[in-house]
């Protein structure tokens, strides 16, 4: 609160990204949000920032009309506001620079954010995801793995869960020397277990092989791992760093393993980047769309130079090598990177996806995403830049392996049980710092912060509210026709997705959609019934007694909205549009009715203007733009 | 007209077809006048011949035998190329559910001037052109201002490119504008002036008006078309008129284009560089992208500035009728529906004279006689599948529909889409000897595989995004072949299943009945406010 020194300032104007439409409003900053009130119209439009979600803010250069201030989120919005006096934006900006960098976990939303649910039902909500669970649905312990009880204490690798499971033959000296010799004590673990083939996907961290040092437990430890399967008489070792940068590490100590050294193994590079050329690459790709009447060849050459499309391609390649290498010649893999939670989690987590049916239904991608990111100690908060730390640390490895999702799906529309939409939530959440789900960087880190007493988890919200997220056209005999995916790897089937990278870009979406149209109707229907409600006890009340009202049995199954996928019928389904269209249905039923009142009636957003297909704008007398409904907050609504 | 003089081998056993994504296949080729038969037997191979269709398919024959395989080789290709129009397959195809006498055609300037009814005052129907003396790619009878007589635009042809004068191709209902097309104006390089062609501009509006017209080519090329006797509409005798130029590309350089995206998507290399670096040069996405937003100009013209639109390029053949169909695809509700687009087409690009003859030859794969094949008639199916996929509510028809279109303008059992004019139509009696695409598709048994399922129509323009980000290879046109599409298929079916139940059996679910519902609960709503006015 204290860092904030003007929580409001009027006549702020905002500018669209792509077009000259400038929006007239109030700017009002509160401690967790930064809210835009579209001034003099009725039903006005909102625009809510959660403080988490600014990547940057810039003060640009002074102009006439005012002093420029530039925000750019995580979640790929882009504001332009101009502030009137310079002194309000150089407090707002002040403030926010603050605000957007908190220095402890106790500033973060998700110790502040209150639901309104009570104690138990927090508790539930946490107990939703259980991993043990998951493991007994994989078939383990078995024969062959057994649970461990090594790392209890987070004694050998505080980076990992307690929970681990490993070879049957595996001896705890084995575990503990192997974990010596791997980077960060990030030893040889089960990730996934293919019960058909017996065949298991273990993941880990590069060895600290050099140039020559060798383990003789680390080397048990992979010998166990082959025996633990019958099936084949060598295990897999995917690498999935380029070999150069493999070769580097050696320097450092680091490295890889030596085929000779192990018996049993068959070794293999696959060439993903590291997180700095990600990191690079996304930004490359954002400024490129980002551009301003941007050419179709121009684009197309941006989305080649910045490689995003590329390394998304690299990463679904290695998932494919290692679903075949366990479910057709039903050997064992094991993955690893450099410390193991970047690439290999992007790898074992979509390699599993492509595995098994149960991880494309919502409840089990909670749980995959609770397994391979979570609990394996992917490190949320530095690449997400939860608090103000390193830079260069931060990464959008988890977004990559969201477009990665997003590609399957745009191949197999029928297997999944959920949408884009809800990856585009998973997203906003991996950054809003709104739940405790995803905040720190390992499981003992967040029993340190006890986010379980203090915050709410994410997957509870997400149940409650799946009926957004499902997904028309899933079909569970799909799954069992198909239950491993066999993806094409065509260049063309890896597209830009718009609907991440564009989410707020309105004027880019496809201007209809299905979902939109029955969200309406929904929310008009329970309005109605609302109504209908409050009369009856209105009723009630004045003690007269009406036959209960038949309230449309139908309106539970309507909760599910039939929603084309995106690739079929080109309806990218704005959710947050949809959300903003239930909001404003009522003033828009108002000003749709009287229709001529010198205002355009377009197509749902649908508008000339804001196309630009010529110099009309200034070459005609301009008529009055109407009011248009441009900016959403859905995001609001969700967040607060 | 002998086709047996191609045939030098009709039957070739043993032969192996090898198609992409698909088992090989073994058995008995042959050649018959019209159509490759192929019979599935099995057994091995030899010499190997590649061909490859104007429907952008691959089809491989293994044909054991140097001999038959030239024989059949040479047969293919010149039964492929066929010069004269009668002999093509349109003429000979004789299905026994249809019959000759049928109507041929779904629309025409008459049918359109009959029924729109606000035209009649300030536009007529003229007959100038009954015998294809006026204009040769014009169809007899075409719509153009009641002030100016048949033989002023006779006068005003003669001063046009291949006497194109400028008619009427669509009345915007809500303000009275219209979009007109024409070819240029034979201005020259001493800047010749027609009168005639002033006053015909001239009487398409209203003297306070004000029009536009959109040329598509480049200001340059305007100006370097007067060397070769063609030119532009000069501000000093057209005052009323304002011209916007807005460049889009033809002939060759989108053949070329065609060509190039057609390799890229050939191309077998997993290299995502690679098949970026192919798209973008092919730069068929940029063609797709300046038609789409420059029939966008011309609706916004007419929609929202109110006021009429001349288009035009050169011979107003190609790029005009792309921009002017665009434009009302944009703007008309009526043309978005099943028979409303085809009738669109009939008439503006059947009827004006499209010459899809020299156009549509042989597709991308064909190395020879590049000069008139151009994909311009493609590129407007592609367009059309760009707005469906930004409004997939809006259009009647489906992408099966416009795929359709895609290969019976190549080869086709029907006439619609054979000869480059009327004139030429009727000379070789077309609409007696074949029967008409259009009005096949629109049998009920027909129409049904090609219809949206989630149509619903709009009476507002729709405004396609022309951003880069919003628009997509049509892959259902140039991956059909190489791509596994099942799943594809398979997901569309669902699709039309749970449209299905919502529109037939239980009524109370989903939202096309939701308005009855709503009634429902209005009516629950009414009674309880009887129920407490009465109290």
């Amino acid at each position: 609160m204290e860092h904030i020194r003007t929580p409001k300032v009027e006549q702020v104007k905002l500018l669209d990204r792509f077009n000259n439409k400038t929006t007239t409003g109030t700017l009002y900053l509160t401690a967790t949000h930064l809210i835009f009130v579209e001034s003099n119209v009725p039903g006005a439009h909102e625009i809510w920032i959660l403080h988490h979600h600014i990547a940057s803010v810039e003060k640009l250069s002074l102009t006439t009309s005012g002093c420029p201030l530039l925000i750019q989120c995580r979640n790929f919005r882009v504001v332009h506001f101009v502030v009137p006096r310079e002194r309000d934006c150089h407090d707002v900006y002040s403030s926010l620079l603050r605000l957007l960098r908190p220095v402890s976990y106790d500033e973060l939303y998700a110790f502040s954010y209150n639901p309104k649910q009570n104690e138990q039902q927090r508790e539930v909500g946490w107990q939703l995801i259980d991993l043990t669970a998951e493991f007994e649905r994989l078939g383990l312990p078995c024969d062959q793995w057994q649970l461990s009880d090594v790392n209890r204490d987070y004694k050998v690798c505080e980076t990992y869960p307690r929970d681990l499971y490993v070879p049957i033959t595996a001896s705890k000296p084995i575990i503990v020397g192997s974990s010596k010799f791997r980077s960060k004590g990030r030893f040889p673990v089960l990730t996934y277990f293919y019960q058909e083939k017996k065949a298991a996907v273990c993941r880990c961290s590069q060895p600290l092989s050099g140039f020559s040092a060798r383990c003789l437990e680390d080397e048990h430890m992979l010998q166990a791992i082959s025996k633990a399967n019958h099936n084949s008489r060598f295990v897999y070792v995917m690498d999935t760093r380029p070999k150069l940068n493999a070769l580097a590490n050696r320097a450092a100590g680091k490295g890889y393993e030596n085929e000779d050294n192990y018996s049993n193994i068959r070794f293999q590079f696959v060439g993903i980047e590291n997180i700095h050329v990600m990191r690079a690459s996304l930004q490359k790709l954002l400024e490129v769309v980002g551009t301003r009447s941007l050419s179709v060849n121009d684009y197309l050459l941006g989305l080649e130079s910045s490689g995003w499309l590329r390394h998304i391609k690299a990463i679904v390649d290695a998932a494919i090598f290692l679903t075949k290498a366990v479910t057709v010649e039903g050997a064992s893999v094991l993955v690893h990177c450099s410390d193991g939670w970047d690439r290999t989690a992007q790898v074992c987590a979509l390699g599993a996806l492509l595995m098994d049916p149960y991880y494309r239904t919502l409840k089990g991608f909670m749980v995959l995403i609770e397994k391979e990111w979570i609990s394996f100690g992917h490190k949320f908060a530095d690449r997400c830049d939860q608090l103000d730390g390193d830079p260069r640390e931060v990464s959008p490895v988890f977004t990559q392996f969201l477009d990665c999702v997003w590609q399957l799906m745009e191949q197999f529309p029928q297997a999944f049980e959920f949408s884009e939409w809800f990856l585009i939530q998973l997203h906003e959440h991996v950054h809003s710092c709104q739940f405790g789900n995803f905040l720190g960087n390992s499981q003992r880190q967040r029993e340190e912060l006890q986010l379980k007493d203090r915050t709410y988890s994410l997957w509870a919200h997400l149940l409650s509210e799946q009926h957004n997220y499902l997904n028309p056209v899933y079909s569970p005999s799909f799954a069992e026709r198909h239950p491993v995916l066999e993806p094409s790897t065509q260049p063309w089937n890896f597209k830009f997705w718009r609907n991440m990278y564009h989410q707020f870009d309105r004027t880019m979406h496809p201007r209809q959609s299905i979902l939109k149209h029955t969200l309406t109707l929904k929310e008009s229907n329970s309005k109605l019934e609302d109504t209908a409600h409050t009369l009856q006890a209105k009723l009630q009340t004045l003690g007269v007694s009406t036959s209960p009202l038949e309230l449309h049995s139908w309106s539970r199954e309507h909760r599910l909205p039939p929603r084309p996928q995106s690739l079929i019928l080109g309806a990218p389904l704005s959710r947050k549009e949809a959300q903003q269209e239930e909001e404003v249905l009522g003033e828009e039923a108002l000003e749709d009715a009287p229709d001529g009142n010198g205002g355009e009636r377009t197509v749902e957003g649908s508008s000339a203007t804001e196309n630009g297909y010529g110099e009309l704008q200034s070459s005609f007398s301009s008529k009055n733009e109407p009011a248009m409904v441009s900016l959403e907050f859905g995001v609001a609504r969700m967040t607060c | 007209m002998e086709f047996s003089e191609h045939i030098k081998t009709a039957n070739v056993d043993d032969v192996v077809l090898k198609l992409p994504l698909r088992p090989a296949l073994k058995g008995t080729l042959c050649v018959t006048a019209h159509h490759l038969v192929f019979s599935e037997r099995k057994e091995e191979a030899g010499t190997c011949l590649r061909n490859l269709c104007k429907d952008l398919r691959i089809l491989q024959f293994d044909i054991p035998g140097m001999e038959e395989c030239l024989n059949v080789a040479s047969s293919i290709e010149a039964l492929s190329s066929l010069e004269s129009v009668t002999e093509l397959y349109p003429f000979f195809h004789r299905p026994r559910e249809l019959s000759l006498s049928e109507p041929w055609g779904l629309s025409s300037p008459q049918q359109q001037y009959a029924q729109t009814e606000r035209l009649w005052d300030r536009w007529r129907l003229s007959k100038v052109n009954r015998n294809f003396s006026v204009c040769m790619s014009y169809p007899r009878t075409v719509i153009v201002p009641c002030a100016i007589d048949d033989i002023t635009l006779a006068k005003a042809a003669s001063f046009r490119q291949g006497g194109r004068f400028p008619v009427l191709c669509y009345y915007h209902r809500s303000n009275g504008m219209v979009i007109m097309r024409s070819s240029q104006p034979m201005t020259g390089a001493n800047r010749k002036r027609c009168r005639e062609d002033e006053l015909l501009l001239q009487a398409a509006i209203d003297e306070s008006e004000m029009g536009y017209i959109i040329d598509t080519r480049s200001a340059q090329q305007a100006q370097q078309a007067r060397m070769a006797g063609g030119g532009f509409e000069s501000k000093a005798f057209y005052h009323h008129w304002r011209r916007l130029h807005r460049h889009l590309e033809r002939g060759k350089v989108l053949q070329e284009s065609l060509i190039k995206l057609v390799e890229a998507c050939g191309d077998p290399s997993q290299n995502m560089d690679r098949w970026l670096s192919k798209l973008e040069n092919s730069k068929w996405l940029s063609h797709v992208h300046s038609a789409l937003s420059t029939a966008g100009l011309v609706a916004e013209c007419v929609e929202r500035d109110g006021h009429s639109v001349l288009v035009h390029g050169f011979e107003g053949t190609d790029t005009t009728l792309l921009v002017t169909s665009l434009a009302q695809l944009i703007l008309d509700p009526a043309s978005r529906t099943f028979r409303g687009f085809l009738q669109l087409l009939e008439r503006e690009w059947v009827q004006a004279g499209h010459p899809f003859r020299q156009r549509c030859a042989h597709s991308a794969h064909s190395h020879a006689r590049l000069r008139q094949e151009c994909p311009a008639f493609l590129l407007l199916l592609d367009a059309t599948w760009q707005l469906g996929r930004q409004f997939p509510l809006a259009l009647e028809f489906s992408e099966v529909l416009l795929l359709r279109l895609a290969q019976d303008a190549y080869a086709s059992d029907y006439g619609t889409f054979l000869c480059s004019s009327e004139q030429e139509r009727c000379a070789l009696q077309v609409k007696e000897n074949t029967h008409c695409l259009f009005q096949f598709l629109l049998r009920r048994e027909e129409r049904e595989k090609y219809v949206n399922p989630l149509y619903e129509a709009t009476d507002l323009a729709i405004w396609p995004s022309v951003h880069p980000q919003s628009l997509q290879l049509w892959t259902g046109l140039f991956l059909r072949w190489t791509e596994y599409a099942q799943t594809m298929d398979e997901a569309r079916e669902e699709i039309w299943t749970i449209v299905k139940e919502r529109k037939e059996t239980d009524r109370p679910k989903g939202c096309a009945h939701t308005t009855l519902s709503r009634h429902d609960s209005f009516t629950n709503v009414e009674n309880l406010m009887d129920e407490l006015t009465v109290l």
